[in-house]
């Protein structure tokens, strides 16, 4: 215990850093709200393994690491380092490095009308009352340590405001570029979306790494979708196997809204993804589609609630998981229908490829339900790369690797084929490929290990 | 030179041995049928000239072209020209039926040195061959055999082999399952690949599919053997007689 609230003490500094540095010119509200997450955090410090919601997922190293904030002089990229990163079609592209917004990096085009994207430092100084009906009414700083250290921590992010029956036909990326050189960084990306009643947009947030050093990246994300508006939101994480992401996603719909939220893990050492949306509207939609795969060491948690709050609204949740060598996976889909919520339809599938003897996955499915007539199935598969399939690939003359790629690939589209927007699928795509290439040629030299007593297991249940 | 060559081929799954001796010799433009009772051996010998590596050959030789067949993996045997149509053809979904078959061509193509297909050229050749298995080109937009029929399943695998233009094909079963409407259009899309150049084997229990694809020989597996061996009309016979009579006959199987 010394030792962790001896670290904890080195956020305390980083907090008085910031309060020193760049907190005096925030509203009063948000001062306060800062100094009250922070108790918070404080006083709970990072969950253990102890704690139900994160039993699979151990911080110990995480805890134990003294992370520094970056300055915004720390890093430096040109705009040709980050041309490959960057996302075609896109309606604009905010740009972070290591937790700044860079005006230079970023391409804002020429917006449409209806639209406003900005960093949400700029927001909060330019429109201070319209950010504070919105932020931190969602995510619970309570329940959730990391939100917490968010709420106190956060410098900046993407704020992105689509007006009323305003259409945005491409996407809106948002990257976070994490270049850290000396020693282990941090920041806490804080990101606002709120969606006008009818309106339509879709949104990337993207993390990636610029060499090999470890970087802990702490992001919320809340997305307000107001009554029938429809909204995609797509978080890729493709940082290196040094870094640690736990992100959280933090869902309000209103009445008729429909949401998609996609996630598709591929980087990162030790990422948790946290989707929490609360369909508080009646008729309110919600996807909740996600594929992590994972090599090496890697540890790939997912943590999904899905909250029913009024009548007839429908969630579907699909995860998809490959893991290989010593990768772990968790996925807890954890649906809530609360005792109004009558006539919901919740969903909840979970499909798990095994590629090795030590590869891992925890599914937990938790259904928790207060009213009595609704509809809520689950389940869960675990099993491994199909033999009689990848025989009759090569029988038809696919090499051993491609074979198992096009099988991997197969079992990915599924969610693939869920993200509608063609440019934001059409990256996606590539950079499964490019995944599942790496994979694939590790997983042919882990098959011949796999003792033949193991057989696929298949735990399927509806309930 | 004969295109096949077994030499005393022992097989076994699990240490159980299932092939107990075959000496099979095929020729260039020969069709040859295997026939056989159940749990006989029959599926497994055709999985092994398919180079399925779950079955041990604990002794003996297959020469293909010349070559050692039991040094090349599925894909090295695939690419040298042996196709295996599955009894139990597998759904691939998320494979998209034409992309597969596409990509499958060019894996071959490539192997051989050749330029690879682009849709353009593979187009009309696939849709003619579509055509000659009287097949529904919507299926080819769905996944590889998955949500098809028993028959559909066994017609794709016989236009797979259209598509890919073996040296030695392989029919495991083809006909189990099909109505003899569907048998007829198989034996139609089989019959249009007979040529100086192209070998069979056709494995299958009854005789019937053998009406329609007539065999130049006729070899009769029991028990991890070929008991017998002959011209068409010992299809005939067995049809008759059935398996029994041929069990408690003496071996008089002749090298062909």
């Amino acid at each position: 215990m010394v030792t962790a609230s001896a670290r904890l003490g080195s956020y305390l500094d980083v907090f008085d850093e910031l309060r020193k540095l760049a907190f005096g010119q925030d509203p009063v509200w948000l001062r306060l709200l800062r100094e009250d997450a922070m108790a918070l955090f404080c006083e709970s410090g990072f969950p253990t393994t102890r704690d139900e919601d994160w039993r699979f997922t151990n911080l110990a190293s995480l805890a134990q690491t003294t992370f520094r904030r970056a300055a915004i002089d720390d890093a430096w990229l040109s705009a040709e380092e980050i041309e490959p990163y960057r996302l075609k079609e896109s309606a604009c592209e905010l740009v972070f490095l290591n937790g700044h917004f860079s005006p230079s990096l970023s391409t804002m085009g020429n917006l449409p009308s209806g639209l406003t994207v900005s960093s949400l430092a700029e927001g909060i100084k330019k429109s201070p009352e319209r950010i504070e009906s919105h932020l931190g009414r969602y995510v619970d700083t309570r329940r959730d340590a990391f939100a917490a250290l968010n709420t106190a921590m956060f410098e900046d992010g993407a704020e992105v405001l689509i007006q009323r029956r305003t259409v945005v036909d491409r996407p809106i990326h948002i990257l976070y570029v994490s270049a850290g050189s000396n020693g282990p960084i941090m920041t806490h990306p804080r990101n606002l979306i709120v969606a006008e009643p009818q309106s339509q947009a879709a949104v990337v947030e993207d993390y990636v790494s610029f060499g090999e050093a470890a970087a802990f990246s702490n992001a919320v994300t809340e997305l307000v979708a107001d009554d029938d508006a429809i909204i995609s939101h797509c978080m890729i994480e493709r940082e290196n196997y040094a870094s640690s992401n736990v992100s959280t996603l933090r869902i309000e719909q209103g009445r008729g809204s429909n949401v998609a939220s996609h996630s598709v893990l591929l980087g990162g050492g030790l990422v948790r993804n946290n989707v929490h949306p609360v369909l508080a509207g009646l008729g309110a939609e919600c996807l909740i589609n996600g594929l992590f795969i994972g090599g090496g060491r890697q540890h790939l948690d997912n943590y999904m609630l899905v909250e029913h709050v009024s009548p007839n609204g429908s969630s579907r949740q699909f995860y998809n998981g490959i893991l290989d060598e010593q990768a772990r996976g968790v996925f807890h889909g954890r649906i809530i229908v609360h005792k109004d919520a009558q006539k919901t339809d919740a969903k909840q599938t979970n499909r798990n490829l095994l590629l090795s003897d030590d590869a891992r996955i925890d599914t937990k499915p938790q259904l928790e339900i207060h009213a009595d007539d609704v509809k809520c199935t689950h389940g869960a598969t675990i099993g491994q790369i199909d033999e009689d399939a990848l025989f009759y690939l090569r029988s038809r003359g696919f090499n051993e690797i491609s074979a198992r790629r096009l099988l991997l690939y197969a079992f990915s589209r599924e969610c693939l084929d869920r993200i509608n927007q063609a440019p934001v699928r059409n990256i996606v795509e590539n950079l499964i490929q490019q995944r599942l290439l790496d994979i694939a040629q590790a997983a042919r030299f882990n098959a011949a290990t796999i003792s033949q007593e193991q057989t696929a297991q298949n735990l399927e249940e509806v309930g | 030179m004969s295109l096949l060559k077994v030499k005393d081929l022992h097989v076994a799954v699990d240490g159980h041995e299932i092939l107990k001796g075959i000496d099979l010799t095929i020729n260039a433009g020969e069709v040859h049928s295997i026939m056989g009772p159940n749990g006989s051996g029959k599926s497994t010998l055709a999985q092994v000239l398919a180079r399925r590596e779950t079955y041990t050959v604990t002794s003996g030789e297959i020469l293909y072209n010349g070559k050692d067949l039991l040094q090349m993996k599925p894909e090295e045997a695939a690419c040298e020209g042996i196709f295996l149509a599955f009894q139990y053809p597998v759904e691939i979904p998320g494979i998209g039926n034409a992309y597969f078959l596409r990509s499958a061509m060019n894996a071959m193509r490539k192997y051989r040195g050749e330029d690879e297909l682009d849709a353009m050229d593979f187009l009309p050749f696939f849709r003619e061959r579509v055509k000659l298995l009287e097949m529904d080109e919507a299926l080819m937009n769905r996944s590889v055999n998955e949500g098809f029929s028993g028959g559909e399943k066994k017609r794709n695998e016989i236009l797979q082999m259209a598509m890919l233009e073996p040296k030695l094909a392989i029919l495991d079963e083809t006909d189990s399952g099909l109505d003899i409407d569907a048998l007829k259009v198989v034996a139609r899309g089989v019959n249009a690949m007979r040529g100086p150049e192209r070998s069979m084997l056709v494995v299958t229990h009854y005789q019937r599919l053998l009406d329609y694809i007539v065999p130049d020989f006729v070899h009769v597996l029991i028990d991890g053997r070929i008991v017998r061996s002959g011209g068409p009309e010992l299809a005939l016979e067995l049809e008759e007689k059935g398996y029994g009579s041929t069990e408690i006959e003496t071996r008089q199987a002749l090298p062909v």
